[in-house]
């Protein structure tokens, strides 16, 4: 339940933040609420394979956010802003 | 000495080859050098081998290489060599050397002259295949290859769009013919299982009794082939026009390649003509309407190579009439006469038009006995042999052999003797009208240019050997009748062989005589003739050619052209545009949801993952 929740927010995050900070953070909440739902999962079942995955996503999302922000200052230094709304030039 | 057979069509191809990627660099006595030698050789070698070819028993297979090996379908490069195969080269090559050589000097001026010697001898080469080849695969390429450069050569001058229209309708409407005899080839190869030419008459006179359907459709489609090429009715409208090439690639389509590949290709497969023999009479009837046709056109036209073209017709014609009635050799001798007689018209009629500027019209020449001797005294020597001036010309004998033949074959008849005897009129007729206006009269047209040695040479020899060539006639037949079927004759009553030649010659006399009276003592005969209302409708409708043109133009080519002109946007094409359009438009609809913007990219994951959620849970 407080999984789906912070899926939610996270996702909301996503869609109504422009810039790209905040964007990144909100897919670590929804990245986090996924892990919160395996152990939940785990616990419920009694299976340790909920904490093993969680652990999975952990080092995913380290990596996730390192690229990320990354490509961040990338985008900053082309577009002089974080605004997400503004790196749009794949338009089609 | 026969092993050098091959040669023969092989040294023309190489002087066309060479003339074709070099020539541009050579001077102009390079390329005559080239161009007239490589004929030169050609006919060089056909001389040398004629003790061998005379001493000949069995006919001479030279087998060069396999062409193809398909499925049983084993086509072979192979040159055959009997009597009719080697008239035909001797023919072809020396004719083809004179004209070459006559040409060397005529075309000197043109800036297009090792083209037009790279022509000359692909055509020239081409012939020689067609005439040698073993089977009837190589003898289409040959065919196909004349074909090709009557195209190249009646389009020579290609910046007058006039000669290039000529040069296209000669090319199709042969095709017409020639697609029938493919279809032929196609029949014969179905049915026979071969197209080596021994092999399948061997086998054709085995498995087809005479008069059945088989041999029928197969000696018709050839013969349509053989229309087509030989210019006969119905097909014969594209010759006249080719007059637009220049006048040596006349002579060399009239004389010695092209037209007569025709009657070669008739004799050559006779006998499935003599298991048709419905097809064969049709041969003789066409033969013997073109020649009446050809003979009424040839009286009108104003044009002195027209005239020429027309006669060919004619003269095309009592070939035809001759293999109807299954005179073979006799239609083989009119050739080389003809080859003769006609290349030296064509080749005077040349000195004519140059020396007067490019003058074609024969009322606006004039006069020109005392000023072209040497053109007056070759033209009337080949006229008289086109004619048949008994006795003294070789025409007169070939003709009059094909006209008693016509009576007394087993497949003739009066009717195709009083048509022949009336062509021999005809054509006295139309002959002399053009020697008496061109070279008698008073002169129009002054002359600018005279002919040197090599133009007089070559109508030098053709007009020796137009007199002299019906001397050769008995040991010729003999010669040819080793390899064809010699003509019985079955009918020998109230019409002896002395009384035919008797009436032709007196045919010819009426000719000239008529002419005589009608072009030289009272010239306002034939303008009244001409002038009153039967006479000029009369003379319009054979000046245009029986209307065939005319008739062709409505029933063929206007169709044709409304229905390309109404489909220009191609009524095919516009299914493969609209899949083309379909793809497009759905490319444009999807590229519209590609906004750039991530965010809306993210909600519509997220709202497809809830539709997929809710449609499985919901399931």
């Amino acid at each position: 339940m407080l999984a789906a929740i912070l899926f939610v927010l996270g996702l909301i995050g996503l869609l109504t933040r422009r810039n790209v900070i905040f964007t990144l953070m909100s897919i670590e909440v929804m990245l986090n609420a996924a892990g919160l739902a395996f152990v939940a999962a785990g616990a419920r079942w009694g299976q340790a394979d909920g904490q093993v995955m969680f652990l999975f996503i952990l080092a995913m999302a380290a990596a996730e956010v390192s690229v990320g922000l990354a490509l961040v200052l990338r985008l900053h230094r082309l577009y002089k802003s974080v605004n997400i709304d503004d790196a749009s030039t794949l338009k089609g | 000495m026969l092993q050098l057979l091959w040669l023969i069509p092989a040294i023309p191809f190489l002087g066309a080859l060479i003339l074709a990627l070099v020539g541009r660099a050579f001077s102009r006595r390079m390329v005559a050098v080239v161009g007239v030698g490589s004929v030169a050789i050609a006919a060089g070698i056909s001389l040398a081998i004629v003790p061998a070819a005379l001493a000949l028993q069995a006919p001479y297979t030279q087998v060069l290489w396999t062409w193809m090996n398909v499925a049983g379908f084993r086509p072979e490069i192979a040159l055959y060599l009997d009597p009719m195969s080697f008239l035909m080269i001797l023919v072809v090559t020396f004719v083809g050397f004179l004209i070459h050589l006559y040409s060397a000097e005529s075309m000197e001026q043109d800036e297009g002259y090792s083209r037009f010697f790279a022509y000359m001898n692909l055509f020239v080469g081409s012939m020689l295949v067609l005439v040698l080849a073993d089977n009837l695969l190589l003898l289409y390429l040959g065919w196909e290859g004349v074909g090709l450069c009557s195209y190249l050569l009646i389009g020579f001058w290609y910046k007058d769009s006039a000669n290039g229209l000529a040069a296209r309708k000669a090319f199709i409407v042969t095709r017409v013919g020639d697609t029938a005899m493919l279809i032929g080839l196609f029949l014969l190869f179905h049915n026979l299982g071969t197209l080596q030419i021994q092999d399948l008459m061997h086998r054709a006179s085995v498995q087809w009794p005479a008069g059945s359907p088989y041999a029928i459709a197969a000696a018709a489609l050839l013969l349509g082939g053989a229309v087509g090429k030989s210019a006969q009715l119905p097909l014969q409208t594209w010759l006249p026009d080719a007059m637009a090439g220049p006048t040596p690639t006349s002579a060399l389509i009239h004389a010695a390649t092209m037209v007569t590949a025709g009657v070669y290709l008739i004799a050559r497969t006779h006998v499935l003509y003599s298991l048709a023999p419905q097809v064969q009479f049709a041969v003789a009837v066409v033969g013997a309407a073109t020649l009446l046709l050809a003979g009424f056109s040839a009286l009108t036209q104003p044009d002195i190579k027209r005239v020429l073209a027309y006669s060919t017709i004619s003269q095309i014609g009592y070939m035809f009439l001759a293999l109807g009635v299954g005179a073979w050799a006799a239609a083989l001798l009119h050739f080389m006469v003809h080859a003769f007689f006609k290349a030296l018209l064509f080749l005077a009629a040349g000195i004519v038009i140059d020396a007067l500027h490019d003058e074609h019209n024969i009322f606006r020449m004039g006069g020109l006995r005392k000023e072209l001797p040497i053109a007056f005294w070759t033209f009337l020597i080949g006229g008289c042999s086109l004619a048949g001036l008994p006795l003294v010309t070789a025409g007169f004998f070939s003709k009059d052999l094909i006209l008693w033949n016509a009576w007394a074959s087993p497949h003739g008849g009066l009717g195709l003797w009083v048509v022949g005897i009336a062509g021999v009129l005809l054509t006295a007729l139309y002959t002399f009208r053009v020697i008496f206006v061109v070279f008698f009269g008073t002169r129009n047209t002054p002359v600018t240019h005279r002919p040197r040695y090599r133009v007089i040479v070559p109508v030098a020899v053709l007009a020796a050997l137009s007199l002299v060539g019906g001397l050769v006639k008995a040991p010729l037949l003999a010669f040819l009748n080793s390899a064809l079927p010699a003509l019985v004759e079955v009918r020998a009553g109230f019409l002896t062989e002395l009384l035919s030649a008797i009436v032709s010659g007196l045919a010819f006399a009426t000719g000239l005589g008529s002419a005589y009276l009608f072009f030289i003592r009272k010239r306002q005969y034939a303008d009244a003739l001409a002038a009153s209302s039967a006479g000029r409708r009369l003379h319009a409708f054979w000046l245009a050619d029986w209307a065939f043109d005319w008739f062709y133009d409505r029933a063929f080519v206007r169709p044709v052209v409304w229905m390309a002109a109404i489909n220009r946007r191609d009524a095919i094409d516009s299914v493969f545009n609209a899949i083309a359009w379909l793809n497009r438009s759905a490319h444009f609809t999807l590229s519209r949801s590609q906004t750039g913007s991530l965010r809306w990219y993210a909600a519509v994951i997220g709202a497809g993952a809830v539709i997929f959620a809710g449609v499985i849970l919901l399931a």
